[in-house]
């Protein structure tokens, strides 16, 4: 089975061709089984996959299998190496992490799907999508080298666009006025800068190192290949790559827009899985980010920033699914923060928590907005606790899973990140992580109090979603309860080791050695304390928010008054979309119309010039041709003719006076011969 | 018998001929005074040859002679034919060959 691990995205592409071949002509049901049951048999090939990769010793647990070249590019680079790229796709203990959250969580939101879209157009044409998606995805996480891995990442990015874009005729932001093809638009855009810086950076690896295999690069790294500057900056420039992928400052404009798309597709690509992406590109690169300390410091620090940052904006969103956004794009912060302290094990159990319990509040919100016709403002929601039972109970867990209270998964996932920050010296990244965390605990049960608790504030008649959407809900319910169960740190089990994902993960991380390892020498009571008050800042939060929002109207719209411009800044996103309207698209636009006068003007203007003067001279030709040369020729005719018609006057018939001429003729030449003598 | 006068007697009847043909009308007319003209050509020829003793002279005058003839005869038969087609020998009224 191993050695077929690529057929792991091939079947959703499968799925995706048939469903987009033939997928218009078939019924919804069909369409629904083929995605469904593709995805299926791919989450259930990896399984196998996975439990035979678990069978082998952990240093052996690196399979890559190459279907054939892709890219025989020949010499490449100062030092002249043969570089050919091949389709080679790897299963690791990180890659295998990863490809059971998308088959798995994909699956779940398949099958939600089929419930979700049932009533919508393009039945077919979004399963395509969802397939393709994922085919893309498992080629991201699969991919041996950075180039396939490139492939995916530009595949998703394409999916991504095309399904936030899915309503492309429906409008979607009326602050803004935009579309929901404007929205797609604007990640693709988004996220086209952030490829480029990591194209750029995969080229410098290549031309470097002669490869761009991951294994290859960090055997190189070790080897202590490439200046300490070029890894420092290809590790930038990878990360900036993640940053559009992955929604962090100062690329993160798209993600909240990409809710333009069908819940599902939040769910799937914008909360679970693809925005994941950055992280995890991040971790496999954890060879060269570990040799280059600043860009890991910088990795760090973006990623703490975006975590109280959007998590701000978070307590003021209205839109219940803008709220989940600006969550995800804070929790993708914690990630990030979690690699930059060098806790990549931990970044990717929290990838994986955030998946379950994301995708599960997503998916909540969605079945939330089916049951309300399609409303999607929390303010005027309320009082579903009793209509929406089973709704309202998955998204309750969930809201602690991500509040991080044990013993929902979230606690362990983000205590480890928080645990990693404080005992690698980043103390201020963790006292910034600790504030989002109590940020992230306020707004979350600020969405559930204001969703399901109180009066009832919307006209729709409220009702329970269809069991192909509640089932999902279900499972992930359970997801978010023991997902966390598999990375429970040392400290809370007396020194047993049951940090069973910690210990999977190991083999797939490198240390270069460069950073320094404090985690031996931590006490057993900080960890402890650190833990306690960890739980002690998100209780707090989620009081704080159950004091405000919970049965007692007006209390939030009193504070909102008290820090009146404060609240008005936030509850605008601090103005990033027009700060970035000012400074880049004003100047961009102002130079498109720069360059489109010069075209208009400068070019334009000398070809219709050229062809002035051209038209211009042949008037002149003309004007020479049909007076001068014709006038000469109809002159020559008309002095022809006019003697003729003086001259043809002496032909008279009359014979006599022709001979009367003729004696006449005579005469003359008789006297001048006479007079010739 | 002073040569000069024979010879002017040619040159008037000479003239006579030229005037017949260019202002009378009847062809026939015109015929007879080509006939007059081609005579007055006879008569100094016969003049000269006289004058000078020779014979060659008197031969081109059967040689105008049997010209005349012959002239007579084409442009008589013109003339009838004309006739029957117009009715008339007007040379004023055959004009066709003109501008």
């Amino acid at each position: 089975m191993l050695s077929k691990i690529w057929l792991i995205p091939m079947l959703p592409l499968l799925g995706a061709a048939i469903n987009g071949l033939v997928g218009p002509k078939l019924s919804k049901r069909a369409v629904g089984f083929v995605a469904c049951g593709i995805v299926l048999l791919a989450f259930l090939l990896s399984a196998t996959a996975v439990f035979e990769l678990s069978g082998l010793p952990s240093e052996e647990r690196h399979v890559t299998t190459e279907i054939g070249t892709w890219l025989p590019l020949g010499e490449v680079g100062a030092k002249a190496q043969n570089l050919e790229v091949s389709w080679g796709f790897t299963l690791d203990p990180l890659s295998s992490v990863m490809i059971l959250i998308v088959t798995g969580v994909g699956f779940l939101i398949h099958v939600y799907a089929t419930g979700y879209m049932a009533h919508e157009e393009g039945f077919s044409r979004f399963f395509t999508y969802l397939n393709l998606f994922l085919a893309m995805m498992l080629t991201l996480v699969l991919g041996s080298s950075l180039l396939v891995m490139f492939v995916g990442w530009e595949g998703v990015g394409l999916c991504s666009y095309l399904l936030i874009g899915f309503f492309y005729d429906r409008p979607f932001d009326e602050r803004t006025g935009m579309s929901c093809a404007d929205a797609g638009r604007k990640a693709f855009v988004v996220n086209r800068i952030g490829d480029f810086a990591f194209l750029i950076g995969v080229l410098y690896l290549a031309t470097t190192f002669g490869t761009v295999e991951f294994r290859g690069i960090t055997e190189g790294i070790l080897a202590g290949g490439g200046s300490h500057a070029l890894l420092v900056g290809v590790g930038l420039l990878l990360f900036l790559g993640a940053c559009g992928k992955s929604a962090q400052i100062p690329l993160y404009v798209w993600l909240p827009d990409a809710m333009a798309g069908p819940t599902p597709v939040s769910a799937l690509i914008h909360a679970a899985t693809m925005v994941t992406a950055g992280v995890y590109m991040v971790t496999r690169m954890s060879g060269l980010y570990t040799a280059a300390p600043e860009a890991m410091a910088v990795v760090a620090a973006v990623g703490a920033l975006t975590a109280i940052f959007a998590a701000t904006m978070g307590i003021v969103a209205t839109d219940i699914k803008k709220v989940l956004a600006y969550s995800t794009v804070s929790q993708l912060g914690y990630m990030f923060a979690g690699a930059g302290v060098g806790a990549f094990g931990a970044a990717i159990f929290h990838l994986m928590t955030h998946a379950f319990f994301k995708a599960l509040l997503f998916l909540g919100a969605g079945s939330v907005i089916h049951g309300l016709d399609g409303e999607q403002d929390i303010r005027k929601m309320g009082g579903l606790k009793a209509r929406m039972p089973v709704t309202y109970r998955t998204m309750w867990v969930a809201t602690w899973a991500i509040a991080g209270i044990i013993p929902f998964a979230g606690f362990f996932s983000k205590d480890e990140i928080l645990w990693g920050a404080f005992s690698s010296g980043n103390k201020v990244v963790w006292a910034v992580l600790l504030a989002g965390a109590g940020t992230t605990a306020f707004y979350m049960f600020r969405l559930l109090h204001l969703v399901f608790d109180g009066k009832e504030r919307s006209h729709a008649h409220a009702h329970e979603s269809p069991k192909s959407m509640t089932m999902p809900l279900q499972v992930l319910a359970v997801l978010s309860v023991v997902g966390g169960w598999i990375g429970i740190p040392a400290a809370l089990t007396f020194g047993a080791n049951l940090n069973f994902l910690g210990s999977w993960l190991e083999p797939s991380i490198v240390h270069a050695g460069r950073e320094a390892a404090h985690e031996a020498h931590a006490s057993l009571a900080l960890e402890w304390g650190l833990m306690a008050l960890a739980l002690l800042v998100a209780g707090g939060g989620i009081l704080l928010a159950r004091s405000m929002y919970k049965d007692r109207e007006g209390i939030a719209e009193a504070w909102a008054r008290r820090f009146g411009p404060l609240y008005t800044m936030v509850r605008n996103y601090y103005w990033v979309d027009e700060l970035y309207e000012l400074v880049v698209l004003r100047p961009f636009y102002a130079a498109c119309r720069v360059s489109r006068a010069f075209d208009v003007y400068v070019v334009d203007g000398l070809v219709n010039g050229a062809r002035h003067v051209t038209i211009g001279t042949s008037h002149l030709s003309h004007a020479n041709d049909r007076w001068i040369v014709d006038g000469l020729v109809n002159l020559v005719g008309a002095v022809v003719g006019a003697s003729a018609a003086l001259l043809r006057r002496l032909q008279t018939g009359v014979v006599q006076s022709y001979a009367a001429a003729m004696v006449f003729g005579i005469f003359v030449l008789l006297v001048l011969y006479s007079l010739a003598r | 018998m002073d040569p000069r006068y024979v010879l002017l007697l040619s040159a008037v009847l000479f003239s006579l001929g030229v005037v017949g043909v260019l202002l009378r009308r009847g062809a026939i007319t015109i015929l007879m005074c080509i006939e007059l003209m081609l005579n007055a050509g006879n008569l100094a020829f016969v003049t000269f040859a006289r004058q000078a003793g020779t014979a060659e002279a008197q031969v081109y005058v059967f040689f105008v002679m049997t010209l005349a003839a012959a002239e007579a005869a084409v442009g008589l038969a013109i003339t009838i034919a004309l006739f029957r087609l117009r009715e008339s020998t007007d040379i004023d009224q055959i004009r066709l060959l003109k501008w």
